[in-house]
């Protein structure tokens, strides 16, 4: 199988602290890949840099085969990866519906257009409507995303993640705070917007990790001392000692 | 659903219609010189406070120099008028402000390229530093910027149209207000448009625009450059209108002017910065016919603006709209009910302002009038002839000062309770 994102010894270093200390890691295209790991391990230092959000120490990062190490977050997303946060980010003040637009219109070639008419755009129109029908929104179109509720805001911020049709996702704990059936909602939501697609998702929830990957890779202190399918992560003698037998995590 | 979008689409070209139809007899209503010099002025004012709001409302971007895009184009059309008039090329006049819209964008890119790198404080800072630069070179170029007289012109030099010569006032009017109607429509269509949006969406959160595809950077450049051409047809008119372009065109009152425009309209509406640039208009014009520092009581409303309304008038507007809904004959009473809960709390405050204004015109009288002596024509007005060494005018201001503060605060609670009426009748209704 090719391999959708491929990290080489990837390495981050804020100052003096250390938080990715070589971390290589190949996601097959088309897997559901969950990174999981204690607080503070650099999971989210990890997506900030595959997205482009930081631009790592040394190392490299590969995207389909093509070398994207040093990329604004805009031309990676352009090549067909797009990321949810772990902090809500929204564009608050826009209906629902102009957030889901905002984040179809460059996947359709609009890019800064200025002399057409954005309610005429028909494949526009489709698509928003199609994302709004799969994160269940379609009736709260015209509220302000800032005031939906917390839960609500998490399902947009999947359709955001997921509006520009990107082959790869990658999600930042989208459960993080959500009650048992908004999870099992978020979830379900989750497995079909990935359907056929590369997911690798942040999560600390077990029950939604062993549920939803088909292999998981487990990062302390950033290292990943394990990547392997759930059974075996489950038995791995180092992930017990380092992560699952530790107290106080669920 | 055809029917629907048809429907849809006359209702939107109506408003332009109506618009332009308004702006055909309004000479005819208000026809003497000062209306017609206090209009065009106003016609100038809406390009430019809309150039300036697809930065502040559109974009986010807070810039304290919209004013050297405006001035520099005047200046480009003064010259280029100069320049059509010595060699005899036959360009008319209403084809001119093309030329400073080109030299607006083309500013507006340069110095884009430049500030619109970053957003923010940053942002603001740069532009600062922009327009205090171009300022500062105006007093140093001389042959561009024709030092303290500036560069003058004789629209009438031109080619004629249809025999005008654009001498008059009034045919100064429609060229402004035809440019005025086509530059709305275009910053109207603007906001509806793929880069529109991603304007709004950068103001909202540049950060997360970045990961679906776009780049914040250049959306802001685009909004920059594009505001850039407008003001430059803002400016080119008002070179147009006086004949004249000045280095006070390029300075930091007129940038400030056009903020305070597009703020005491409300940024937040499209249609703010047209109310704001009207209101700005008339009141720098008429209150000069009162008093000599109007310029205070223009900062004292733009204080009272931001405290209290900070939407803008237009932000007031939209929340009387919310009570347009439902039968005809509620819509009217819930209103009706409201203006007169408005009146009674206007009273108190009129006397209230009326005290204030008393006072600070006797400081100023007193403190700045000496030679004078102790009368004073209080707003300008000899029949209001007041004495300024007698203790009664100051009792009496302090008086109207204070007891209108107080009474305006016990009636505001009708205003209140007016007003959570009209919400509590909303949402009855509308259950």
């Amino acid at each position: 199988m090719n391999s959708a994102v491929e990290l080489k010894s990837l390495e981050k270093r804020f100052g003096k602290t250390e938080i990715i200390r070589g971390v290589s890691l190949d996601v097959k295209s088309g897997e559901r890949h969950a990174v999981i790991g204690p607080n503070g391990a650099g999971k989210s230092t990890l997506f900030n840099l595959i997205s482009g959000r930081f631009l790592p120490t040394s190392g490299a990062i590969h995207l389909h085969g093509e070398d994207i190490t040093g990329m604004r977050p805009f031309e990676i997303n352009r090549r067909g990866l797009s990321r949810s946060f772990q902090v809500t980010n929204i564009f608050p003040r826009l209906s629902v519906w102009e957030n889901i637009r905002c984040a179809v219109l460059w996947s359709k070639g609009h890019k800064y257009s200025f002399w057409r008419n954005i309610d005429k755009l028909e494949d526009v129109r489709a698509r928003t409507q199609e994302i709004l029908e799969q994160i269940n929104m379609a009736n709260r179109a015209d509220i302000p995303a800032g005031v939906l509720s917390y839960a609500e805001q998490r399902a947009l911020e999947i359709g955001i993640t997921i509006a520009g049709g990107a082959d790869i996702i990658l999600l930042d704990e989208p459960t993080a705070g959500m009650s048992r059936s908004e999870t099992e909602h978020a979830v379900a939501l989750i497995r079909k917007v990935s359907e056929g697609r590369t997911l690798i998702i942040i999560e600390h929830d077990m029950g939604v990790v062993f549920d939803l990957a088909d292999r998981i890779s487990v990062l302390v202190y950033g290292q990943i001392i394990a990547t392997d399918e759930p059974a075996k992560i489950k038995s791995n003698q180092k992930v017990q000692e380092a992560y699952l037998g530790a107290a106080g995590h669920d | 659903m055809s029917n629907n979008t048809m429907s849809a689409s006359l209702k939107r070209y109506s408003v332009w219609v109506l618009a332009a139809l308004v702006l055909l007899v309004l000479p005819l209503i208000f026809s003497s010189g000062a209306s017609l010099t206090t209009m065009c002025l106003a016609g100038i004012m809406i390009i430019f406070a809309l150039s300036y709001n697809m930065l502040l409302g559109q974009t986010g971007m807070l810039s304290f120099g919209h004013a050297v895009y405006y001035g520099l184009a005047a200046f480009v059309t003064a010259h280029t008028m100069n320049w059509l008039a010595k060699n005899g090329i036959p360009i008319p006049l209403p084809l001119v402000p093309i030329a400073g819209g080109i030299a607006g964008l083309f500013f507006g890119v340069v110095f884009g390229s430049v500030s619109t790198k970053r957003g923010g404080t940053a942002f603001a800072m740069i532009s600062l530093g922009l327009a205090e630069l171009v300022y500062s070179s105006s007093l140093i170029l001389r042959s561009f910027f024709g030092g303290e007289e500036g560069i003058s012109t004789d629209r009438t030099k031109l080619l004629r149209v249809f025999g005008y010569n654009f001498g008059p006032q009034l045919q100064v009017y429609y060229l402004i207000a035809a440019w005025t109607l086509l530059c709305v429509i275009l910053m109207y269509a603007l906001t509806r448009t793929p880069f529109g949006r991603m304007c709004n969406a950068v103001r909202e959160n540049p950060e997360r625009v970045e990961f679906v595809g776009y780049n914040p950077q250049f959306v802001r450049f685009i909004a920059f450059s594009l505001a850039g051409l407008f003001a430059g047809v803002a400016g080119s008119l008002a070179a147009i209108n006086i004949e004249l372009a000045q280095a006070s065109f390029v300075g930091a009152a007129q940038s400030g002017a056009v903020l305070l425009a597009a703020y005491i309209g409300g940024v937040a509406f499209f249609v703010g910065p047209i109310l704001g640039a009207i209101l700005v208009t008339l009141l720098s014009i008429k209150l000069s016919d009162f008093s000599e520092i109007w310029l205070l009581y223009f900062g004292i409303l733009f204080i009272t603006i931001i405290l209290f309304a900070p939407y803008g008038l237009s932000g007031l507007l939209m929340m009387h709209a919310q009570f347009w809904r439902g039968p005809m004959g509620a819509r009217i009473s819930r209103l009706l009910r409201l203006a007169g809960a408005y009146v009674i709390a206007a009273i108190p405050a009129i006397i209230m302002v009326a005290g204030a204004v008393l006072l600070i015109e006797m400081i100023h009288h007193v403190s700045q009038k000496t030679a004078e002596g102790p009368m004073m024509h209080f707003l300008r007005r000899p029949y209001l002839t007041i004495n300024t060494a007698s203790a009664l005018p100051w009792i009496g201001a302090l008086v109207a000062l204070f007891a209108g503060f107080f009474a305006f605060r016990f009636t505001w609670q009708t205003v209140a309770s007016a007003w959570h009426r009209a919400l509590a009748d909303m949402q009855r209704s509308g259950s």
